[in-house]
């Protein structure tokens, strides 16, 4: 069994092709456009063919490396997998190749490998069983940087969270190569609700959250955001978002956290399963 | 009107694009990011820029025997340049910026004054863009500053679509979609306040 080199190839892949739930998005969307947001779209959609069929990365910004773990607890390869994750992130670099992403914040030094000190990030979830999943989520910076948290007042209720929402997304304008997919988490602290609106991207586009109430506020920021007009790249149109995913945790009395994660329409994941018995398929 | 432009672009042509227009470059392109722009203010151009477009990118590049290749070249959010660019402008006069996301008023002054544009670039697009490279022709500073913020010197050809965002009349997209989303945003903030 060889970890990482598994685990490189699905970074690879996720470097490399967009997966379909993003592709059908676009395609929608372009077919929704006119004018100088459709010829946006014409561009993303031939860009992600050159990139699948020439095996080459959808966008140079090949992003910070992040892994989102669910692991069995009875997985028996648990050491294996620890030391896997970093081991990938320089695999991938060497055979993509990757841009090399890594600086160190106080030296300005560049490992050249895309690994540093908490990187690639990893977020493990415990789950039953004697199985791992391991989703790989490459992102870019350009749309990081429009990450926000706010600690908003509990008192204003939802209607609060929307307005945050809303107004942050349309703020940014075309900054995260829109149209976006944004996530938001609700509640928990101000690191969970981070978080949550990460987690909730990895959730495949065109699925609601299973909550009714949840759903609901997914598809009306959805429509308030694209009534905007801020559309794709920023430069008009009636895209702006592909979707929004919502997550929650419960929150203290006194406060209401909203983080809003905003990912850019190169939407990239993989996951990789590993089975007890060492099998791995990348998915 | 959609049209390519071929380095060295004249301030004439430059000055004839207006706001709206799709255009591609063929010729010569390079890449600078903020710390070039701030290298070259401070140590001078290695290479002479006039009339070339300059694009706002880090590539993704491998190098194949002696040649390099790009992989990867999308633009990069320009607004970091702002800080940069009206000198830069004004020194080096390139005619042709490539980037994302636009820049600002002191970058929307010095096009005017100096005769340039600044096209927008689909971010993201690194695939496509590199398909248009022909081939780097030269790279400097790769060891100061690294793969992402050294000057990349590359032929290109047919690279666009480029969308005239910002013109040298003053006039700028970004700056006209703004009161658009504006007014939207008005419509949006009360059917918020209405609702539940
Ligand atoms: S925001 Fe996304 S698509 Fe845009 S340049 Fe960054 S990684 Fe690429």
């Amino acid at each position: 069994m060889n970890l990482a080199q598994e685990l490189g190839k699905a970074i690879g892949k996720a470097a490399t092709i967009l997966p379909p739930d993003a592709v059908r998005a676009l395609e929608a969307a372009r077919e929704r456009e006119v004018g100088p947001a459709r010829v946006q779209l014409e561009a993303i959609l031939e860009n992600v063919k050159i990139a699948r069929e020439g095996k080459v990365p959808i966008c140079q910004d090949t992003g910070t490396i992040t892994f989102f773990v669910k692991l069995g607890t009875k997985f028996p390869h648990l050491p294996d997998l620890v030391r896997a994750l970093p081991e990938a992130a320089r695999v991938a670099t060497k055979d993509v190749p990757l841009r090399p992403n890594t600086v160190h914040p106080f030296t300005g030094k560049n490992p050249g490998d895309n690994t540093g000190r908490y990187v690639p990030a990893v977020t493990w979830e415990m789950v039953d069983g004697d199985g791992a999943e391991v989703h790989v989520l490459p992102k870019g910076g350009g749309s990081e940087n429009c990450c926000a948290l706010r600690m908003l007042p509990p008192g204003g209720g939802l209607k609060g969270v929307k307005e945050a929402v809303v107004e942050h997304v349309v703020a940014c304008g075309g900054l995260p190569c829109p149209p976006t997919i944004i996530g938001v988490g609700v509640g928990g602290g101000a690191d969970l609700a981070l978080k949550l609106g990460k987690m909730a991207l990895l959730r495949p586009l065109g699925q609601r959250h299973p909550e009714p109430e949840v759903a609901a506020l997914e598809a009306e920021l959805e429509e308030l955001i694209n009534a905007s007009g801020v559309g794709p790249m920023g430069l008009g149109g009636k895209t702006t978002v592909l979707a929004v995913h919502a997550e929650y945790a419960h929150r203290h009395p006194a406060s209401l956290p909203v983080g809003i994660v905003v990912q850019c329409w190169a939407h990239r994941r993989a996951t990789v399963r590993i089975r007890a018995d060492g099998r791995m398929e990348v998915v | 009107m959609e049209r390519v432009l071929t380095t060295p672009i004249s301030e004439t042509d430059a000055r004839a694009l207006k706001a709206g227009d799709v255009i591609h470059v063929s010729g010569t392109m390079f890449t600078a990011r903020d710390e070039a722009h701030r290298m070259m203010l401070e140590h001078g151009s290695p290479l002479p820029v006039e009339g070339l477009a300059l694009f706002h990118c880090g590539p993704v590049a491998q190098k194949k025997g002696s040649d390099w290749e790009i992989l990867a070249a999308g633009p990069t959010t320009s607004a970091r340049m702002e800080l940069f660019e009206a000198d830069f402008l004004r020194r080096f006069k390139t005619r042709v910026i490539v980037g994302k996301g636009g820049m600002g008023d002191k970058t929307l002054a010095a096009l005017g004054e100096v005769g340039a544009v600044y096209t927008h670039f689909t971010g993201g697009a690194g695939a496509l863009a590199a398909k248009a490279v022909k081939r780097v022709t030269a790279v400097h500073w790769l060891e100061e500053l690294g793969m992402p913020e050294a000057i990349w010197v590359m032929e290109v050809e047919k690279f666009g679509p480029l969308v005239v965002a910002m013109d040298s009349h003053g006039r700028s997209l970004y700056k006209d979609l703004s009161v658009t989303v504006d007014k939207n945003m008005e419509a949006i903030r009360a059917r918020i306040k209405g609702g539940k």
